[in-house]
């Protein structure tokens, strides 16, 4: 059995469109008929083809949102479709700051529970199946949607793999965004971005992490030498970025990011659930830690007992000497 | 300027996390306390309240059996009251499910100008539930405040991004949640657990609020947990103690995967 229709959120940068919603709208088209997208924005043209290479049909576009938050006015118009008769079974978007901001909203508007943390899905009959790992990823929990569509679904990066399905470019139509009033009066004013230097941690081959363990904020430059000598992405547990040694965007986990690297160094990192979920899924992972009975050693491929400030600066000696 | 903070009381994250075989979902009957992803949302209340030259901040949470003692610590740091709701018909209400029962319970409280939420709690983290409060209640919204400040009926807020900050404003009354680590949550003083022994608790129950007990709990979720299965386990590899080749042992790894 399929679904007949889902509707997957698009989201895009500068005409790029997210990886996240390429590896959804590839899952998306092995479980329904008909895939098509909602995008807040007004480059929709630019972004159809991807999206129609990836199994969207067509593209609803809000038009110019900029200056907003999307929960609001992003909920509203999917709603107001909604309840025009243009009904998908579900609705999908990805585990984002603005995915969860629309899905929310949308789920109160529409009366409809929203599954988050989703890593994959199942259709069972003519409902979906979620799947949601708890405890740090040793055990999953399936849940059924019971009440009818559209059933609403958050999914984590990186669950699929984006493959293309060849599809022609998606058609661009118009949703059309209601007056919010005063519930829409938030503004989006400046964005700020920051800089950061090597390659991203959701492309890189290799991520190298700092944790608690390299004892002061001016030790993660044996992190960052490292990962410059590797052609890495620096990373960071939550410990390190909350005591402000590192900006938020290094974070790796729950609340940060989800990396699948070739090869994942944990250094000074002692495993805790939420940030194993951020990087169990790695090729090969090597820990370097110096309590042998830290949790990251549970799942790692190599793991050093050992101290961080004797392990790292040998490496980059070694390194360095090739 | 009055506050509200949702504050969720869930068990100690420093006990292994447990299912109940019956209900397939976290085992909440032991005692519970204040999440600490919420300590920054009471912090945050504490300071915009004093910089505004007063108000009250007013606790807001639902949690099984009357349980108080993590709004006691709530209470002890600073706020003033609180509102609790317990009933045994909320037992496994959805995200959506508990984001009305705080929404009605947040009504009760007088002239709200504010209501702060985590992102996400520690031991649900849907992360959606400040902006169903928010949709619920008509308000506008930001989510993932790194900063807040309030000046002439606005808040001014740093939203965390992928990326950095955005620079968000809203007019008040608004929710707006709060990132973990944003602020140094205090410690209750000695005088502030004492007074919060009788600092009032308002607990109500669904029909106070004037909520259909089926609406909540399980049958109102629509969702049911069909399957609780162990994820295919990590091949265990090799652990070993550094004695001096550790870095050599990494480098030669390295070269077995051909990434150097
Ligand atoms: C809702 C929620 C969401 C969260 N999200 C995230 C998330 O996205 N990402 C995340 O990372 N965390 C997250 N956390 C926090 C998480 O629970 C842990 O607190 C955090 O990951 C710990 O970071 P750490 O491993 O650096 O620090 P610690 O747990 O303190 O570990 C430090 C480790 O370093 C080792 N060590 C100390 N000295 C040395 C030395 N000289 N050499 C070698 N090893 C040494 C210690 O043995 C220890 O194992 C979240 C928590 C909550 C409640
Ligand atoms: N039972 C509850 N009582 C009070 N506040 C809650 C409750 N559940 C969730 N919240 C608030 O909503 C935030 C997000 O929760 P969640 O959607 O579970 O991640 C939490 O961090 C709390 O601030």
């Amino acid at each position: 059995m399929a679904l007949s229709k889902i509707w997957v959120l698009a989201e895009a940068a500068d005409g790029k469109v997210s990886n996240t919603t390429l590896e959804i709208l590839t899952k998306a088209r092995t479980l329904a008929d008909t895939v098509e997208c909602v995008y807040a924005g007004a480059d929709a043209d630019a972004i159809a083809a991807v999206l129609g290479a990836h199994g969207a049909t067509t593209v609803y576009a809000t038009g110019d949102l900029s200056g907003r938050l999307l929960g609001v006015p992003v909920a509203a118009a999917i709603a107001d479709a909604v309840n025009a008769g243009n009904a998908p079974d579900a609705i999908i978007s990805a585990t984002s700051y603005d995915g969860r901001d629309i899905m929310g909203r949308l789920s109160v508007k529409l009366d409809k529970t929203v599954i988050t943390n989703n890593v994959d899905l199942e259709v069972d009959g003519d409902s979906l199946v979620t799947v949601v790992p708890i405890f740090g990823g040793n055990t999953m929990v399936k849940t059924k949607f019971t009440a009818g569509g559209p059933c609403l679904v958050l999914i984590r990066p990186k669950s699929f793999a984006a493959e293309e399905s060849g599809g022609a470019a998606a058609a661009v139509a118009a949703i059309a965004v209601p007056d919010t009033g005063a519930t829409g009066a938030a503004k989006l004013l400046n964005r700020h971005v920051e800089e950061r230097s090597g390659p991203s941690l959701d492309e890189a081959a290799i991520v190298v992490s700092g944790g608690r363990g390299l004892g002061e904020a001016e030790k993660f430059t044996m992190i960052e030498d490292l990962a410059k000598k590797l052609g890495a992405a620096p990373g960071a547990s939550r410990a390190i970025v909350d005591a402000g040694w590192v900006p938020y965007s290094y974070q790796v986990g729950q609340t940060g990011k989800v990396v699948k690297p070739t090869v994942y160094i944990a250094a000074g990192i002692s495993g805790a659930t939420q940030h194993m979920v951020g990087m169990k899924g790695s090729k090969n992972i090597i820990a370097i830690n110096k309590d042998a009975e830290a949790p990251i050693f549970s799942v790692c491929d190599l793991g050093i007992v050992g101290d961080v400030h004797k392990v790292l600066p040998a490496l980059i000696e070694l390194l360095n000497a090739r | 300027m009055n506050i509200v903070v949702c504050v969720k009381q869930i068990p100690d994250p420093a006990e292994p996390g447990a299912l109940d075989p019956n209900t397939k979902t976290l085992k909440r009957d032991g005692k519970l306390i204040l999440d600490d992803s919420d300590s920054y949302g009471v912090e945050m209340a504490l300071q915009l309240a004093d910089a505004a030259g007063g108000g009250e901040v007013t606790l807001v949470s639902m949690a099984p059996n009357n349980e108080v003692s993590g709004l006691r610590t709530a209470l002890a740091m600073g706020a003033a009251k609180s509102v609790l709701v317990s009933d045994p018909a909320l037992a496994g209400t959805s995200a959506l499910g508990t984001a009305k029962v705080l929404a009605a319970a947040i009504k009760r409280v007088e002239g709200a100008d504010l209501i702060l939420t985590a992102t996400e709690s520690s031991d649900g983290y849907t992360g959606t539930i400040p902006e169903q409060i928010a949709e619920l209640l008509g308000l506008p919204s930001i989510t993932f405040a790194k900063s807040i400040s309030i000046a002439d009926g606005t808040v001014s807020v740093q939203r965390q991004t992928e990326a950095g900050y955005d620079e968000c404003e809203a007019p008040l009354p608004a929710v707006v949640s709060v990132t973990a680590g944003v602020v140094e949550p205090r410690y209750p003083s000695f005088k502030g657990i004492m007074a919060a022994k009788s600092k009032p608790v308002d607990q109500v129950t669904c029909s106070d609020l004037g909520i259909d007990p089926a609406s909540v709990g399980w049958a109102g979720g629509g969702q049911e947990i069909v399957l609780v299965e162990a994820a295919p386990a990590r091949e265990a590899g090799e652990v070993i103690e550094d004695d001096g080749t550790g870095a050599e042992k990494i480098v030669a790894f390295l070269d077995t995967l051909k990434v150097i």
